[in-house]
């Protein structure tokens, strides 16, 4: 079932199958309701059915709200009872070319056309800010694609006048905008349009009979592009690539041919595309993705191919390295397990079909794309899929691959010591714990959206919602950052409470995988506990929402001394701790700073 | 390729489009005596049948077809021009 919406998909097989492929998708449980606006300047009905089932498949059931025809600019910006009832989680403008008010005439002063774009881009600046007012919630917008014709021809490009140099200006806007407003989001149909190519993009048939602004065809990639905007906001991107060896990273079979005669380097054309696809991987490992090695080989075979005078990763690229006669799916379970991430985090590239779909069978949760066996396409298609997907690169993220390297030198020392206790002194932790502060605010949204595992209630976060809360003083919010002396974790805890008289209600309480057993959520209750003394609370409620992905915390409020006052059929639960005279710290191991 | 060829290509698409395994289409069948012949189902059709038949239509071309007999004729005459 689910590979029909994989990329690289057949866009026709889809729009003649939606009714079916939605009725099969419908079948999946545990899929979460998401109300998203689509605000269209063009015909929208097609780019809704289609959307839907690209988040049907990763597990999102959207709730549509659709604007009529051509009405992206009133229903935003004139009072809408229907819009603010349906209270939209996204907001989709899906306005293109065909949207543009004015193009500047031939005449026109230099100084008259630049009014004439400051004018179009006003028009979508205040519809941003007036959502950013109203509904505070993220904002999905397409830019321009390039111009249906050029009047000036090939000077259309350069003159002011021209179509295609006032869109490219007016792209620019877009860009500069989106770089300094936190809700913004730019589903690049200038990309997608060249991709896909101009000349089919624009299908004028459609325009024509039925107001859609590109081709019919082309809607399954643009909404699957959507839906993986959709996705990244709410945490579901991909965070590591486990990669096999022979005929992937390298042409050959180094146990076979040697580390010699593997094709890597500029020397033949097969050589060199292997040589681009190592260089494709080393800037996803550059902003942040995870690698991973998964191969049938000897572990020093493997090994030496990394040595190879062309080879552009090396072994220290990848946190993890699993080369032996194992079953694939069980090395990539192991290493899941050893960099402590979830398996639908996992992105595994294979060229031997039958390893992949024996991947894809024993975990389903494992995306396997079908990257074909000719090395040239390697890059189009795990490019295409959209897995990694992510709507901002942080210092976090740029720093992601260290942490996960320190983690393993973590593993080694722990072995070292019999008592677990001893291990974690050895560390030599420290905590910063504090209230949210501004700059920490986008990273605390994005680990809202991004943790599942350790995470009690799973309440997503748009920033615009985090920064209300850290200015709201009916609130207790607490962030953790924790270092020791193999490196520094960054911030990876927050707590997020609710003040209701004398009671405390913990509305989220997450944190990173990476610092599990650290025992730093002991250091963070300790600190809530003390912040809440001084608010005069005398009891603090926590709940536990269960999801399919957060048992390790089910019991967390029984560890941390809270008693259970309720427990539900579905799994859900509510706790009470009343706060006692003299408080002792749980924590004992982490020196905090507060 | 004859009207017979054509029409259970046609019929499959409609199964396809609509949803419908049991779908019987016949030639006076029209979007007011099937069931779920929407607009939007419409377009999804006529982007099927220039799919399936690798033939495109003008614009304006399909707009005066009465029922699936005319679409059928119309088909066999841009397939066999």
């Amino acid at each position: 079932m689910k590979h029909q919406l994989n990329y690289p998909f057949d866009p026709h097989y889809i729009l003649r199958k939606k009714r079916s492929i939605k009725r099969e998708l419908l079948k999946n449980t545990g899929l979460v309701n998401r109300r998203i606006a689509i605000i269209g300047g063009s015909t929208t009905a097609e780019i809704k059915d289609i959307l839907e089932l690209f988040l049907l498949k990763d597990g999102i059931k959207p709730v549509f709200y659709e604007s009529e025809y051509g009405k992206y600019y009133e229903d935003i910006m004139f009072e809408n009872n229907e819009l603010d009832k349906f209270a939209p989680e996204t907001i989709y403008i899906h306005t293109s070319s065909v949207n543009i008010s004015n193009f500047p005439t031939i005449q026109e002063e230099s100084d008259s056309v630049a009014q004439l774009l400051q004018k179009e881009f006003a028009k979508f600046t205040t519809l941003w800010e007036r959502i950013e007012a109203t509904y505070h919630c993220p904002i999905i917008q397409n830019n321009f694609e390039l111009p249906y014709y050029r009047t000036l021809g090939n000077l259309d490009f350069s003159d002011i006048h021209g179509r295609t140099h006032f869109l490219t200006q007016l792209n620019q806007h877009f860009a500069e905008y989106a770089r300094s407003c936190k809700n913004l989001y730019i589903n690049d149909i200038n990309y997608l349009a060249s991709w896909f190519g101009l000349e089919r993009w624009y299908d004028k048939n459609f325009w024509y009979a039925y107001k859609y602004a590109m081709n019919y065809e082309a809607i399954p990639l643009l909404t699957h592009n959507i839906a993986s905007l959709i996705k990244a906001s709410y945490g579901n991107s991909k965070k590591c690539l486990v990669l096999d060896l022979d005929n992937t990273l390298w042409g050959g079979i180094i146990g076979d041919d040697g580390i010699d005669a593997i094709k890597l380097g500029r020397e033949t054309a097969e050589a060199e595309a292997y040589t681009d696809f190592q260089q494709y991987i080393k800037e996803l490992k550059q902003r942040g993705i995870i690698l991973a090695v998964c191969s049938k080989n000897e572990l020093d075979n493997a090994k030496a191919g990394f040595f190879h005078p062309d080879t552009i990763l090396k072994l220290d690229d990848f946190t993890a390295f699993q080369a032996n006669w194992n079953p694939k799916h069980e090395n990539i379970k192991h290493i899941a397990e050893t960099i402590n991430i979830g398996l639908d985090s996992l992105v595994f590239v294979d060229d031997n079909p039958a390893e992949r779909q024996i991947v894809q069978d024993m975990i389903p949760e494992v995306a396997v794309p079908d990257i074909g066996n000719n090395v040239a396409k390697y890059i189009d298609v795990l490019d295409k899929t959209g897995y990694f997907e992510t709507l901002s690169i942080s210092k976090d993220d740029l720093q992601r691959n260290s942490y996960y390297t320190e983690n393993l030198k973590r593993q080694e020392v722990e072995a070292r010591y019999n008592n677990y206790d001893e291990f974690l002194k050895s560390l030599e932790m420290v905590a910063e714990i504090k209230a949210f502060v501004p700059v920490y605010l986008e990273r605390i949204a994005q680990l809202t959206n991004k943790t599942n595992q350790f995470n009690l209630t799973t309440k997503r976060y748009s920033l615009a919602e985090i920064e209300a809360i850290a200015n709201d003083t009916n609130y207790i919010s607490i962030y953790g950052r924790l270092k020791d002396k193999f490196g520094d974790n960054g911030l990876i805890t927050i707590i997020i409470t609710a003040i209701k008289g004398k009671e405390l209600h913990i509305d989220l309480w997450l944190m990173s995988c990476r610092v599990l057993k650290r025992g730093m959520e002991k250091a963070m209750l300790d600190q809530l506990v003390q912040a809440a003394h001084q608010r005069g609370i005398t009891i603090i409620y926590g709940y536990y929402y269960k999801t399919v992905k957060n048992k390790m915390v089910s019991e967390l409020y029984r560890d941390m001394g809270f008693e259970c006052v309720s427990l539900a059929e579905n799994g859900d639960s509510v706790w009470r701790y009343k706060l006692p005279e003299k408080y002792e710290n749980q924590n004992q191991l982490i020196e905090v700073i507060t | 390729m004859t009207n017979a060829e054509i029409m259970p290509k046609v019929q499959n698409i409609f199964r396809d489009v609509l949803d419908n395994e049991e779908l019987e289409i016949g030639a006076e069948s029209n979007a007011n005596n099937v069931e779920d012949w929407d607009s939007l189902a419409h377009i999804n059709l006529v982007v099927a049948i220039e799919k399936e038949f690798k033939i495109s239509f003008a614009l304006g071309e399909i707009d005066s077809l009465k029922n699936v007999g005319e679409f059928v004729d119309l088909i066999k005459q841009k397939i066999n021009p």
